[in-house]
């Protein structure tokens, strides 16, 4: 194994930590005893398999994921398209500026409860989603685009390279190492704040909901069941994103 | 032959001046070589050419209504794509991509076709952008130092091939090397030291 395989190997998650960490948790849970203060893994995954049987599971999951997928999205596509505004005209940049910085710094639960009084409950997570993801998204992409090398710009004005190729073979080249590295962070956190917006704004029928009840019921199986369901469709959203962006590259580089 | 001429430019940087009044003639379909040590404006004077800067003051030739090609000082390739895609986005359509591979088969790179140019060593990457230069569509092509980190005998085979792709020609040659000036066939030698004093 070479060096680069063997650095890329660290960090990533091995079976025997995980098998690990279970072990953990089980150990902790039986020697507490109560259910209410620890749930054990085996009973997380007999709830999360109770669970899996309902419809109420599914249409659950298909209402957040679509709102907060929506959200990333939305963000992604306008945090792209304002990024190469801003490349172009300065003012814009300068105009964008003090949104951008005050999205960055509030908490997203001043986000929540501000914007619970104009927008409903169930558009909630769509707007947190997006709030979340478009500075991370705008900011990346423009790094990317003032990245571009300016020798392979000057080459192609010089061999008069159509806009389009510049566009694809130069400009994307450079910019999608930045746009992936912004999906990579901006995917997990969009779970992470749309899921807290529906546990504040309570939108009926979503996991945000399913979570507040369990809460309120110290149902900690199900809380916990809740929260490896969250977990698991984030990682999985952002693997498929994210392979599905590598091949695109991978494509982007033949001519 | 007709000429191209560079009447009385002048270009500053700030308080650096790199030319004042300069003025020479560049031969067109002939190999003209531009001689220059390291600051004697050699850069400047190529990067005017190509239109990538303007001068202060003075006459160029009306370059922006021809086509340019070029090999630069740094190779300026996209280090993603293979060397076939390097050549593929500055041809026009027209160039087949037959062409483009018996060209890069031409210069030694048969085996390096598909390979990124990231995973080239020096001297196939050179080989990349020259061969992109000679496939553009140009009136005047310029080759700063076009073969510069080849061996002996590769070197040989590819002046052999650049002088032959650009017979008739309007070529700026950079070169320090007196042979591979004659190997090209240059008849003209533009001595930036001499005309800038």
């Amino acid at each position: 194994m070479n060096s680069t395989s063997s650095a890329k190997k660290r960090g990533t998650i091995r079976v025997w930590s995980v098998v690990l960490w279970l072990g953990v948790w089980q150990l902790v849970a039986t020697i507490l005893g109560q259910d209410i203060l620890l749930v054990s893994p085996l009973a997380v995954i007999l709830r999360l398999f109770e669970l899996v049987r309902t419809s109420l599971f599914w249409t659950s999951i298909g209402y957040s994921f679509s709102r907060i997928a929506g959200g990333f999205f939305l963000a992604t596509l306008l945090g792209v398209l304002f990024s190469i505004f801003s490349y172009r005209y300065r003012w814009f940049e300068e105009l964008l500026a003090p949104p951008v910085q005050t999205i960055k710094a509030t908490p997203v639960a001043s986000f929540v409860i501000l914007t619970l009084v104009w927008i409903a409950p169930q558009n909630l997570s769509v707007f947190i989603s997006f709030l979340m993801v478009f500075p991370i998204m705008y900011t990346n992409v423009l790094m990317g685009i003032r990245s571009t090398d300016k020798k392979l710009l000057e080459m192609a004005t010089v061999f008069r390279v159509p806009a389009y190729r510049r566009i694809r073979y130069i400009y994307l080249s450079q910019v999608l190492p930045f746009f992936r590295s912004a999906c990579s962070v901006a995917l997990g956190l969009s779970w992470k704040a749309g899921i807290a917006a529906e546990v504040i704004g309570l939108p009926q029928g979503s996991i945000g909901e399913m979570l507040y009840q369990a809460k309120l019921y110290l149902d900690t199986p199900d809380m916990f069941a809740w929260t490896l369901v969250i977990i698991v469709i984030s990682v999985w959203f952002e693997k498929i994103f994210l392979i599905l962006l590598d091949k695109a590259m991978l494509k982007m580089e033949h001519l | 032959m007709s000429t191209l001429q560079i009447q009385n430019i002048s270009k500053r940087y700030g308080d650096t001046v790199v030319f004042e009044k300069f003025s020479c003639t560049l031969h067109q379909g002939e190999v003209n070589v531009l001689f220059g040590a390291s600051g004697s404006g050699k850069t400047t004077l190529l990067r005017m050419l190509m239109g990538l800067e303007e001068a202060d003051a003075g006459l160029m030739p009306p370059f922006e209504d021809m086509r340019i090609s070029a090999v630069f000082q740094e190779d300026r390739l996209c280090n993603n794509l293979s060397a076939y895609s390097n050549v593929k986005l500055v041809v026009e359509p027209s160039v087949s991509s037959e062409q483009v591979q018996n060209a890069l088969v031409a210069v030694g790179l048969g085996e390096a076709i598909r390979k990124p140019a990231k995973e080239l060593s020096g001297g196939m990457r050179r080989r990349v952008a020259l061969v992109r230069a000679l496939l553009a569509t140009y009136d005047l092509i310029v080759l700063d130092e076009p073969f510069k980190g080849l061996d002996e005998e590769t070197k040989r085979e590819v002046i052999s091939y650049t002088a032959e792709a650009t017979e008739g020609k309007t070529v700026i040659l950079v070169t320090h090397d007196m042979n591979e000036a004659t190997r090209m066939k240059a008849k003209h030698v533009i001595n930036l030291e001499t005309l800038r004093s």
